[in-house]
């Protein structure tokens, strides 16, 4: 790297730049995946053309070892002037120094309050926004489009009720009665726990956190509910569905060999590639009442302490611009991930598209979970379900016991 | 230059010796030493990576010795060394004991014993826990459900995944272990067996008073070998589980897992070396156990 702003510099210098001005090169860190590198790359191509004077290298790692990778980086000043987050980092990302605020007359609060989803505000501390996200992901249902027309189910469910009535419709099994096709997938692992928290425990009325998620508050009437729906799905004679059927959630689903799947958006792109999946994708069921829920997250980019000087500016500039409406729009059409502001993402177009559309509906009644350590939290969701169905603990007291734990994860966290 | 001339020969020797070692022993120094001792000292610190080292003295150890989740784990390494050396150590006599007495194919043979050793473990435990799914994909269940025989949870058990896990670590090392232990057949000494032979011994007096006797040293190395493996078990588990790590309900958590999890996921840095310092112990205590019941032999 020090080579090339070198070089750069010395062209500049000796009057061959382009510009009269010194190039300033910023450095921007993501993890890998296929479809986000690629629409980074058309975005910094796009940044480049508008600001000559700023080059923007890109680099990144597999996302096990990103993490780790960013946190040795930083302090090092070795790393990146712009980095792209997991929300649930950004407080250990303050609280460490690695992240600055963004500047107040670029990114002014009240503009972005008004401009982005409401879940956005889980970025701003102090009355200062830390970081944003370019784009946001959702849950939904998807199905299978043959097997829902071979069981004679003749639209997408809307309601619980109907979404049990055509997984039952499309279960099969084998003379032994052991499962062969499961009506929709399940598993804690995969994307169910969040369903289950943002999801199922507030459609059954109830309130999973309290406190700005401090607090777990599942514990209760509700949450119960919630619970003896999920885990009907998967016990009983009637059961629609096994846990590590076929290994995986997304693995039943994309073999075809499940009705029905909730996943996020991002799932998308990798089911559009494969061959023989005829797949469509609906809003998560609401309620008898009509009332709906879902869960959204998103990655958030940040400009780091590294970052001074003209360097700052640079990274200002690059992070105003991948914020942009335009932006948003090339990481929709390229990841598949739907944009952070309901201005870009509310468009006729794309709210009635086939496949955006159900998640981006989906995003005006969505709520984020603030976690203190993700993993952790989801452990304790598949430990509540493993003690029911392989310990045959009584749902109510193996909830009480996850809630336990995990208020214990979050007063350790917050107790500083 | 000077100074070198006026050295003796034997002292340029020792100063040549000990230029070529320099190598390892910095090696040793930078890559072991260092980290290992830093490894101690964040064990009494609590750290997440990112933010600053703080002193909270015996604290990370005191929770581990209330810690539930440790305690299970505990036992599980130790299931994993109890049932696994034993087995293996077993198993990979007989095999060699049979394959010694083999001519036809032999070296075939001992070729498809070493194979597995050569395996890449994270690509045989993914084979395994897909032979172990329930119906329709696992190889197993699909067997069973064939001729009419109930399921088997393998995994998805909280009594059975943790057999089911080992199965295949042992099967990995056997190859390795079958080599050693026919490389110890070898080295018995003919004279031996032609004695017993003309006094007309029976083959169960010349296995148990020749042949493993003389063995002692060669089922000395494989113990402390494999129990040093099975205390450090981890890619096995990861990867036939790396959706729930050390699942269901942490029955196949061994020691090495809890580390990397606490370490790598939770990011509690000062506990992980905590537990490190715990498992470097154990390791210590059992080898030098190992190595002094050799030692009372001979």
């Amino acid at each position: 790297m020090i080579t090339r702003t070198t070089a750069l510099a010395a062209l500049a210098a000796l009057g061959l730049g382009t510009t009269a001005q010194a190039q300033v090169e910023i450095e921007y860190w993501q993890y890998f995946f296929d479809a986000r590198v690629e629409a980074m790359e058309q975005l910094i191509e796009a940044f480049e053309a508008e600001n000559p004077d700023i080059t923007v290298t890109m680099t990144h790692f597999p996302y096990a070892d990103y993490r780790t990778k960013v946190a040795a980086a930083i302090p090092a000043g070795e790393g990146p002037d712009v980095v792209q987050l997991f929300y649930g980092w950004l407080n250990d990302y303050i609280e460490a120094g690695l992240i600055q605020p963004l500047p107040a007359d670029v990114f002014p609060a009240e503009k972005i309050d008004e401009e982005y989803f409401p879940m956005v505000q889980a970025m701003k501390e102090d009355g200062q926004y830390w970081a944003l996200p370019t784009a946001v992901r959702s849950l939904a249902l998807f199905y299978n489009e043959r097997l829902m027309e071979e069981a004679g189910v003749e639209s997408p469910p809307e309601t619980l009720e109907e979404m049990m009535a055509a997984a039952q419709a499309m279960t099969k099994r084998d003379g032994a009665g052991n499962l062969t096709q499961v009506g929709m997938t399940a598993g804690m692992t995969a994307q169910d726990h969040h369903w289950w928290r943002e999801g199922l425990v507030r459609q059954m009325g109830g309130e999973p956190y309290l406190d700005d998620y401090r607090t777990v508050n599942y514990d209760s009437e509700a949450g119960r509910e919630a619970l003896e729906f999920y885990t009907s799905l998967f016990t009983g004679d009637d059961a629609v569905t096994a846990i590590g059927f076929m290994d995986e959630p997304q693995a039943a689903f994309t073999a075809g060999r499940a009705g029905m799947h909730i996943d996020g958006s991002f799932r998308i792109g990798s089911l559009e590639g494969t061959r023989g999946l005829e797949w469509g994708v609906t809003e998560l069921p609401a309620t008898a009442d009509g009332t709906r829920s879902n869960y959204s997250s998103y990655w958030v980019n940040a400009i780091t302490t590294k970052a001074e000087g003209e360097k700052y500016d640079a990274a200002v500039k690059f992070m105003d611009y991948i914020t942009s409406d335009e932006a948003m729009q090339v990481w929709l059409d390229v990841v598949g991930e739907l944009p952070a502001k309901p201005s870009v993402g509310m468009t006729d177009e794309n709210a009635n598209d086939e496949v955006f559309g159900p998640f981006i509906r989906g995003l005006e009644y969505a709520h984020t979970t603030k976690f203190a350590d993700e993993s952790a939290q989801r452990q304790l969701m598949v430990e509540m379900i493993e003690r029911i169905t392989l310990q045959g603990m009584d749902p109510a007291e193996s909830l009480a016991i996850a809630a336990e734990a995990e208020q214990k994860i979050l007063d350790d966290y917050y107790a500083d | 230059m000077q100074f070198y001339r006026n050295l003796t020969l034997r002292r340029k020797q020792i100063a040549w010796a000990w230029a070529f070692l320099a190598v390892p022993v910095l090696f040793y120094t930078v890559i072991r030493f260092y980290p290992t001792g830093n490894a101690v000292l964040i064990s009494f610190q609590d750290w997440n990576l990112l933010g600053a080292r703080t002193w909270t003295g015996l604290d990370n150890y005191v929770r581990l010795w209330n810690d539930p989740e440790f305690w299970t784990v505990f036992v599980n390494t130790f299931q994993y060394l109890l049932i696994g050396t034993p087995v293996s150590l077993v198993l990979a006599f007989v095999i060699a004991y049979h394959l010694d007495k083999l001519r036809f194919a032999h070296s075939f043979l001992r070729m498809l014993y070493f194979l597995p050793f050569m395996t890449s473990a994270v690509a045989m435990a993914w084979v395994w826990r897909w032979f172990y799914q329930p119906v329709p994909i696992g190889l197993f269940n699909n067997l069973l459900a064939s001729v009419g025989i109930p399921q088997v949870e393998f995994l998805n058990s909280v009594e059975n995944a943790l057999p089911s896990v080992l199965a295949p670590a042992i099967w990995a090392g056997l190859g390795f272990q079958v080599i050693i232990f026919m490389a110890g057949l070898r080295a018995i000494p003919q004279t031996y067996y032609e004695a017993a032979r003309i006094d007309g011994v029976g083959w169960w007096t010349v296995l148990t008073e020749i042949t493993i006797p003389l063995l002692r040293p060669t089922i000395v190395f494989i113990v402390v070998f494999s129990s040093i493996g099975f205390l450090r078990i981890f890619d096995h588990v990861y990867n036939m589980t790396t959706n729930n790590p050390g699942g269901p309900l942490n029955s196949t958590e061994p020691l090495v897992l809890m580390i990397y999890q606490t370490a790598f996921t939770s990011f509690d840095i000062g506990y992980a070396a905590a537990q490190t310092v715990v498992l470097f112990t154990i390791l210590l205590m059992v080898s030098l156990l190992q190595l002094w019941i050799l030692r009372a032999d001979r």
